[in-house]
């Protein structure tokens, strides 16, 4: 009965909420292009490329905040490339996005490499530390499993509601959808459906850094290569899961990431199963699920169709 | 609308001087001048293929000219930039709608009118002048509906009132009754009336003869991308549009009387259930026998579709019996459709009568390509399906670049001759036509009927579905009416009659008891 316990400790949701927070800002970034009509399957690297520059500026004797914006900006470059390659010249998504993946995770070794060539163990910085809400944080269970995190955790949060309220309650959020849908029904309301798609992939890809960064300047302290460990590929995942809702996309990545947590503690319990078997429950997990909800989910109509102006 | 009110009738609002535009060789437009005046529908008239909607989106700043200017209000619009258009005031329904289906008539029509950058959508202020200006024009449709709930009609609906949200001057309408009913095109028309009354100037383009004769003006014609001609509507035939608009004399299809022979096929108390538990057909009964062309009218939605899919072999009957050449048909399976001689010309000549992406030869062996003589040791014989399209192309005049030509670049004629032609091909004892004339111009529609009456000479049994009234009353020895999954007892054609049709269309005659259908 030990395994049920777990569930019901405090400690175990406030793992979750950890685990789920690079998810989160990855998912929504995600989200945020493919709303946009663009799948941007250079996440993995766009994330890699975050997790790099965020903990190298602060390692280079940058501000903490000065770390995150050097990561949702690089993020947003690589975005930019996607982007370019994929909005205005029509090139395939699917081909691009794995070469942005490609590109950014070498560089990204490439540059490591260059800047320290004679470190043998990976640099340290001083990361991000678990901010107690005043008040909140008191109240027994919930306060230590929500209201004691760091700060990325909580701005992970903030940026669902956020980016939800964007996409449903602004104009700008309403041509974002509506180019995902029909960007012709965009262009003959007289807005450019290029900018306003670059402009849609570089957010998302700033998101998608800063799940990155998350890695290297909150859940660790330093940078290791193939850190984020497919991560992105959940992420995108989660967005079919989530319907392409950013609230939906957050319960997933929750319930992902309880179940990883959980397996973490299940392993100490539960002698005689290989470990590997935990490992995979969560995954497991999440193909069943998706199973369950992508068979309703409305994907945007005019996901990967490249938009040629004046074409039927 | 205090804006529309400014100025004085046959002020000139809109000025093309030597439009030209071409594409690789073929010249789309050549030099097109012309001017509209406030308060005027003016019809552009021209065969598929003659450069309207090029023109059109030239206009509106979807293309950019390669020669000439535009001239709104007095001032030079700057090319390829619909964003100047609709500031100009012009306002475009395009054929093939631009709505995102997914979302709110609100949003469809408020998007691009406020700042991208402000935190907060106009909620109350733009739901209530939308509800004013579909009062005021005839618009009526649900402002909270999705679009991909609403019919063509309604989405037309939210499309002008899309244009009349920003204030639009001139309304340029693309082909805008070629996918409405005979109902919904009299209310555009009207809607036509109070929107020139209000001083818009309209340009109507259309290939639907009675129609510009009814809404229009002054009409001018365009052929191969040139305008070859220009008149006041009032005191104009049919007869000299269409000569004009097709370059020689249009000869009417002629129908002779033969008798019917063995019946061919027998719907006996056909039932099809549907989602949301209504009945798609309603014990439905059907006999057509060889030498016969039994039309089934119906304004859209009734039912047709299934009917068609039904004898397509794209479903099955839930109840009742369907006999086809004698033979009972169970399972639907429409290969096997194929083999029994049923040749199909579908409603949908993009979606389903062809795959656009696909070549011309690819397209045309769709139905054989397992079979002698294109399938040789399991490999195609691309020579003999290449022969075969050829042919094809050459016997049913299809303009195209040749048999390797991607389908979907052809005109709405062209594909409709490539798909006549692919099923005329396997000798078809039936012959399912499902709307096939929609769309296409004059020119084309002599063309089909040509064809379907030379296909009921030779013997086939033919189901002609429309909406177009006048194609049923000219060319079938029977119609029958559809409406909600019901199927009227035919009436033959000593006893046709405009009004008793039109009346079943709209529901008299037709038992109401079965539950679940919406109007």
């Amino acid at each position: 009965m030990a395994a049920l316990e777990i569930i019901f400790t405090a400690s175990l949701w406030a793992a979750a909420l950890r685990i789920a927070s690079p998810l989160i800002f990855a998912t929504l970034g995600e989200l945020i292009c493919e709303r946009a009509g663009v799948l941007n399957l250079g996440i993995e690297g766009i994330m890699t490329v975050g997790a790099f520059t965020g903990w190298f500026t602060v390692y280079m004797g940058g501000d903490l905040w000065v770390g995150v914006a050097v990561a949702a900006a690089s993020g947003a470059a690589f975005g930019l490339l996607h982007a370019l390659l994929v909005v205005p010249l029509g090139l395939s998504q699917h081909v691009t996005g794995i070469g942005i993946t490609l590109l950014a995770t070498s560089l990204t070794s490439y540059v490591y490499r260059v800047s320290l060539p004679e470190v043998t163990s990976p640099p340290k910085i001083e990361p991000f530390q678990p901010l107690a809400i005043p008040g909140l944080s008191e109240i027994p269970f919930l306060g230590q499993a929500l209201f004691n995190q760091t700060p990325l955790t909580y701005l992970a949060f903030i940026s669902v509601a956020l980016v939800a309220y964007i996409l449903y309650r602004t104009p700008v959020g309403l041509a974002v959808r509506m180019v995902g849908e029909n960007p012709a029904a965009v262009e003959a309301q007289g807005i450019d459906v290029t900018l306003l798609r670059i402009g849609a992939v570089m957010v998302g890809s700033a998101f998608m850094a800063l799940g990155g960064a998350f890695l290297t300047m909150s859940a660790f302290n330093s940078f290791y290569f193939d850190m984020v460990n497919g991560r992105s590929w959940i992420a995108i995942a989660l967005v079919v899961f989530g319907s392409w809702r950013p609230g939906k996309a957050l319960l997933g990545a929750i319930l992902f990431a309880a179940f990883d947590a959980y397996q973490l503690r299940l392993q100490q319990i539960v002698a005689g199963i290989p470990y590997q078997f935990f490992l995979m429950l969560p995954y497991i997990l999440s193909i069943l699920a998706l199973v369950t909800m992508a068979r309703r989910a409305g994907y945007p109509r005019a996901l990967m169709i490249p938009y040629r102006k004046g074409e039927r | 609308m205090s804006d529309v009110m400014d100025g004085q009738p046959g002020d000139v609002v809109l000025r093309l001087a030597g439009i030209s535009k071409s594409f690789g060789s073929l010249k789309a437009n050549d030099g097109i001048s012309f001017e509209l005046k406030r308060g005027e529908v003016l019809a552009l008239l021209g065969e598929n293929g003659a450069g309207k909607t090029t023109l059109m989106n030239i206009l509106f700043g979807h293309y950019v000219a390669d020669a000439g200017e535009i001239i709104a209000f007095g001032r030079a619009l700057p090319p390829g930039s619909p964003r100047a258009a609709l500031e100009a005031g012009i306002g475009m329904v395009h054929q093939h709608f631009t709505l995102a289906d997914n979302l709110s008539v609100l949003d469809n029509i408020v998007l691009g009118t406020e700042s991208l950058w402000s935190w907060r959508s106009q909620g109350g202020a733009a739901r209530q002048r939308v509800a004013q200006l579909a009062a005021d024009f005839g618009l009526g449709v649900n402002p909270d509906a999705r679009i991909a709930d609403l019919s063509v009609g309604e989405r037309q609906r939210v499309e002008i009132l899309k244009a009349l949200y920003r204030n639009a001057r001139i309304l340029i309408l693309d082909e805008p009754t070629a996918v409405l009913t005979p109902q919904e095109s009299e209310g555009l028309f009207a809607t036509l009336e109070k929107l020139v009354a209000r001083g818009l100037a309209i340009i109507f383009i259309s290939h639907k003869l009675h129609e510009v004769l009814a809404v229009s003006e002054r009409v001018l014609v365009l052929r191969q991308g040139r305008l070859v001609g220009g008149r006041e509507t009032k005191g104009a035939t049919r007869q000299d549009l269409a000569e004009l608009m097709v370059g020689r004399p249009i000869p009417l299809p002629k129908v002779e009387p033969q008798a019917a022979g063995t019946e061919l096929v027998r719907l006996a108390q056909v039932t099809i259930a549907g989602s949301h538990g209504r009945n798609e057909l309603q014990s439905v009964d059907l006999s057509l026998r060889e030498g016969e062309i039994l039309g089934i009218a119906g304004v859209s939605g009734n039912g047709q579709a299934t009917l068609a899919d039904l004898l397509s072999g794209l479903a099955a009957a839930s109840a009742g019996t369907v006999t086809l050449l004698g033979d009972t048909i169970g399972e639907a399976d429409a290969a096997a459709m194929v083999r029994r001689g049923v040749g199909r010309i579908p409603e949908d000549r993009h979606a389903v009568g062809l795959i656009g992406d696909m070549s011309i030869t690819e397209n045309m062996i769709a139905e054989r390509y397992r079979e002698q003589p294109f399938s040789r040791h399991h490999l195609i014989d691309w020579q003999a399906a290449r022969n075969f399209s050829q042919g094809i192309i050459a016997g049913f005049d299809v303009r195209c670049p040749g048999p390797h030509a991607t389908a979907r670049l052809l005109s709405g004629g062209n594909m409709q001759k490539l798909i006549l032609g692919r099923e005329m091909a396997g000798n078809p004892k039936l012959i399912l036509a499902a709307q096939p004339t929609r769309g296409l111009d004059i020119g084309a529609v002599g063309y089909v009927h040509e064809q379907l009456l030379a296909a009921r000479k030779r013997g086939a049994g033919i189901l002609l579905i429309s909406e177009d009234l006048d194609e049923l009353l000219t060319l079938s020895d029977r119609i029958a009416v559809i409406y909600r999954g019901q199927l009227s007892a035919p009436m033959i054609r000593a006893d046709f009659s405009v009004q008793q049709i039109g009346l079943m269309m709209a529901g008299h005659g037709f038992a109401q008891h079965e539950a679940g259908h919406a109007a």
